[in-house]
């Protein structure tokens, strides 16, 4: 429980991947399922940016010259989660796209509807 | 760890059950913009400056614009589709 | 006939049934049962007998057959009502243990990791220290990140220009509706239900004012952000999502006629081609002449100024300008499926 505390960050990354895990899996509107992704999304980050931070630094923006290491925190989960904010929100409208055109269709959101509804199409 | 620190962090999780459990799709979508913003607000504390005004105006902004105008297409097709059945 | 019959009958789920209606409906079954066992047992058995058994054996044969559609039908009644409920909520269950149990495991692992904030953690290795030592003076840019990511690491980023820019063109896709000349589209219904604006007011005074006065503060402060992306921070993602934002307000305010006069599909096939070209083009020579801190030609000029960094501030104009357009197209195939 102590080691959980003290890694607090990480503990809430990792719940709250739990809950868009959840949310992924129960609810059946597709908008909501979308959200969940998108939770999912940002717990990874939050893991991959609380790795790099280390007490008692500063951002690592050079000011006055100073280039030690002690100086500043570690900038590369930075960077990739930079990344990986970027291509989050590429899917995100992909997917939403794809929501309005199944809604155009079948003129629901609820994913077991639509599942059914296709499936009678098919036969 | 400081106290902001972890009432942050509880603000998240609450957040996210939120949205699961909200009964309205428009809830939901601002509830989640709202987790987006904590969750720049968090990045700010772990001094990781480029992440917060990225997710700030990514995040909770363009996404959240992409989500709203999802809904309001949806609400407009349906209400388009009341009307014929009203005329009829 | 038989094949399926015995298909059906090892089924669990008619086993499970079976078992459910053994003390009602099995009792027909039953009495045939001890009927035919009774002709069984006596041993010398006549022409009449053998007969009459087989007819029996018929109806046997034949009321089985009614009973098993019975039960059939009456476990599709049972699945289609409550069958479906129960199904839910032990899928409801399922779902819930397994998200607990990975939680459970993922905190098990988590207790192991290093503490938060641990200077001597594994992750800040010697490529930090590198980054950090020598990346103001190989890169020139102040913001270690935006060094990180458009110098070292410029690769990644091109490739994540380029999934946005495949993004935008599955959207142009999926939501785009094809116009004539004349501006009436092709495809008539699906442009009637998708075009949404006659449901808001037009030419809101209180909007359009504070448009006028917001949206050329926004656009700047998305250029300003983009321009210092190597001194302070920020960047190409960014500013190009701010500007898009305001350029999102605009277009809202003011329709679609008028954002039109500014961009149309051959500004974002334009911006898009020449801004990943640039891109290409820019780290194709800096890949040729060496990649890593080595003379390319480029005055990396004093760190801190803000025409320092060699390529890094056009990298980020270009990434800027990518980004932008993408959203606003976004957003414009949403409202319209054009522009």
């Amino acid at each position: 429980m102590q080691l959980l505390y003290e890694n607090l960050e990480q503990t809430v990354a990792v719940i709250l991947f739990g809950i868009g895990f959840t949310i992924l899996l129960l609810q059946r509107n597709l908008i909501r399922k979308i959200i969940g992704l998108n939770i999912m999304d940002t717990a990874i980050y939050l893991f991959l940016a609380s790795m790099g931070y280390i007490s008692g630094r500063k951002a690592p923006i050079v000011v006055d010259g100073v280039t030690e290491v002690s100086a500043y925190i570690n900038p590369i989960p930075a960077g990739l989660v930079l990344t990986g904010i970027v291509v989050s929100v590429s899917f995100t409208g992909i997917l939403l796209a794809l929501t309005v055109r199944l809604y155009r269709r079948y003129n629901t959101l609820d994913i077991d509807v639509i599942a059914l509804l296709a499936k009678g199409e098919d036969a | 760890m400081s106290f902001v620190h972890i009432i942050l962090l509880g603000m998240l999780i609450v957040c996210a059950l939120a949205v699961s459990l909200t009964r309205h799709l428009l809830t939901s979508l601002i509830v989640y913009m709202a987790y987006s913003l904590i969750m720049a607000v968090i990045w700010m504390l772990m001094e990781s400056p480029d992440l917060a005004i990225t997710e700030a105006a990514v995040g909770a902004g363009i996404t959240s614009i992409l989500f709203f105008v999802t809904l309001k297409k949806i609400r407009a097709i349906r209400e388009e589709g009341s009307h014929e059945q009203a005329e009829k | 006939m038989s094949k399926r019959r015995s298909d059906w009958q090892t089924r669990p789920q008619a086993r499970i049934r079976k078992w459910f209606q053994q003390g009602f409906t099995a009792l027909d079954d039953e009495i045939i049962n001890q009927i035919s066992q009774q002709t069984i047992q006596q041993p010398e058995v006549s022409q009449m007998m053998e007969a009459q058994r087989e007819a029996m054996d018929t109806r046997r044969y034949e009321r089985s057959l009614a009973l098993e559609r019975l039960e059939r039908h009456e476990l599709q009644a049972w699945v289609r009502t409550r069958g479906r409920k129960a199904i839910g909520r032990v899928y409801v269950a399922l779902a819930l243990a397994m998200a607990v149990l990975m939680i459970f495991f993922l905190l098990e692992t988590v207790a192991h990791m290093p503490r938060f904030g641990d200077p001597n953690a594994p992750v800040t290795n010697e490529v930090t220290e590198r980054y950090i030592t020598r990346g103001v003076e190989e890169t020139g840019a102040v913001n270690i990140v935006a060094g990180m990511i458009l110098d070292y690491r410029a690769f990644d980023t091109l490739g994540e220009s380029t999934v946005l820019f495949i993004a935008a063109s599955a959207v142009l896709i999926l939501l785009r509706i094809d116009r004539r000349k004349d501006g009436t589209p092709v495809q008539e219904l699906i442009a009637a239900e998708s075009d949404d604006r006659h449901y808001e007011p037009r030419a809101d005074r209180i909007l359009q004012g504070s448009v006028m006065v917001l949206t050329p503060i926004i656009l700047l402060f998305g250029i300003y952000i983009i321009l210092n992306g190597h001194l302070s921070p920020g960047g190409g993602f960014s500013g190009g999502a701010i500007i898009s934002a305001g350029l999102i307000l605009y277009l809202d305010a003011f329709g679609f006629d008028k954002a039109g006069r500014f961009f149309t599909y051959k500004t974002f096939a334009w911006v898009s081609f020449f801004s990943l070209s640039f891109y290409a083009l820019a780290k194709a020579y800096s890949f040729y002449m060496g990649a890593n801190g080595l003379p390319s030609g480029i005055p990396l000029g004093t760190p801190g100024a803000i025409l320092s960094g060699g390529l890094i501030m056009p990298l980020n104009i270009a990434v800027g300008m990518v980004v932008s357009c993408t959203m606003y197209i976004f957003y414009a195939l949403f409202r319209k499926g054009g522009l």
